[in-house]
C-alpha cells in the first residue's frame, strides 16, 4: 500500500498519543516493516512532534503542527513541520557524560540524537520561520 | 490509553505506579506525584513503570528530575520495569547506567533504604 496521510494538530501535548498512533498504523501497512521498526518510528515521531509543540509554545505560535506520512513501496517518510522560531541543529551541545553528576541537571536534549538513532535518515531543516524534520525508514532493513 | 499514577506505601518505600504512556503530556503527572511524595517526607521512592508501554525523552526527563529531587533530600529512587521497549529507551540514552532497575515491586521494596 502506498499513499499520503497528513495530520494537522494543535500544539498541545495531549495530541502526541494520537500522532504516534496514526504514524504507527500507517507504517504498519508498509511492506515487511517489523514491529520493532514501527516502534522506533513512533518514538522518533514523538520526539519530533514534542520539539515542534514546544517550539510553538515557547514562541506563542498558534498554528498547527503538521505531520505528513509519505508511504512508498520502499520506505516511509514522516515529516514533522512547525512554525516556531527555528534553531541551528549544528549548535546542539552534547550532554554531560552519564557518569557526571552534572548529567542530572539536564532533563531534555536527547530528542535529536534519538531520532538519528531510530531512523535510517533524519534530516532537520530549520529557518527563522519554522523547522521541518524528515524521518525516513527504509523497508527491508 | 488513559494514563494515571497510584501511590502506595510498601515497607519504607513510597511506590508510584504509573500506567499508560509517559511523554510530554503525561510527565507533569509524574513530576507532581514525586513533588508531593517528597513534600510529605517520603524521600525513598519506587517508580513502577510496569504499566507503561511507551516512554520518550520527555518521559525520561521526568524520571531524571525525580532522581535529582530525591537525592537532594538524601533519598533514593528505584525503578521497576521489565518492558523491553521501555528499557531500551533508557539504554539508548545510556541512562541504564544511572538508574537501578528491578523486575517487580516486591524486589524493589525489599531493598534496604540504606542502599
Amino acid at each position: 500500500m502506498t499513499g499520503i496521510v497528513e495530520l494537522r494538530v494543535p500544539a498541545v501535548p495531549e495530541y502526541l498519543q494520537m500522532v504516534r498512533s496514526v504514524v504507527g498504523a500507517t507504517a504498519s501497512t508498509g511492506a515487511n516493516l517489523i514491529p520493532e521498526r514501527v516502534s522506533d518510528l513512533r518514538l522518533a515521531v514523538s520526539e519530533a512532534a514534542t520539539n515542534a509543540m514546544e517550539a510553538h509554545g515557547l514562541s506563542g505560535v498558534e498554528d498547527r503542527v503538521v505531520i505528513r506520512c509519505d508511504l512508498s513501496a520502499s520506505q516511509i517518510e514522516v515529516e514533522v513541520a512547525d512554525s516556531g522560531p527555528g534553531f541551528d541543529p549544528n549548535s546542539l551541545s552534547p550532554l554531560p557524560d552519564v557518569d557526571s553528576p552534572d548529567r542530572l541537571r539536564y532533563e531534555s536534549g536527547l530528542g535529536v540524537s534519538l531520532m538519528h538513532h531510530l531512523t535510517d535518515e533524519t534530516i532537520v531543516e530549520s529557518h527563522g520561520n519554522g523547522t521541518a524534520v524528515r524521518l525516513i525508514v527504509h523497508f527491508g532493513n | 490509553m488513559f494514563s494515571e499514577i497510584r501511590r502506595s506505601l510498601r515497607n519504607q518505600w513510597v511506590v508510584l505506579a504509573m500506567t499508560g504512556e509517559l511523554d510530554l503530556g503525561t510527565s507533569p503527572m509524574l513530576r507532581q506525584a514525586v513533588v508531593a511524595a517528597v513534600a510529605d517526607g517520603h524521600n525513598n521512592l519506587v517508580i513502577d513503570l510496569s504499566g507503561v508501554d511507551f516512554i520518550d525523552s520527555a518521559g525520561l526527563g521526568s524520571v531524571i528530575g525525580a532522581l535529582r529531587r530525591v537525592r537532594s533530600h538524601d533519598g533514593h529512587l528505584l525503578l521497576v520495569c521489565s518492558e523491553q521497549r521501555v528499557l531500551r529507551v533508557f539504554e539508548m540514552c545510556d541512562l541504564d547506567r544511572v538508574f537501578t532497575f528491578h523486575v517487580d515491586v516486591d524486589s524493589a521494596v525489599g531493598t534496604p533504604v540504606q542502599v
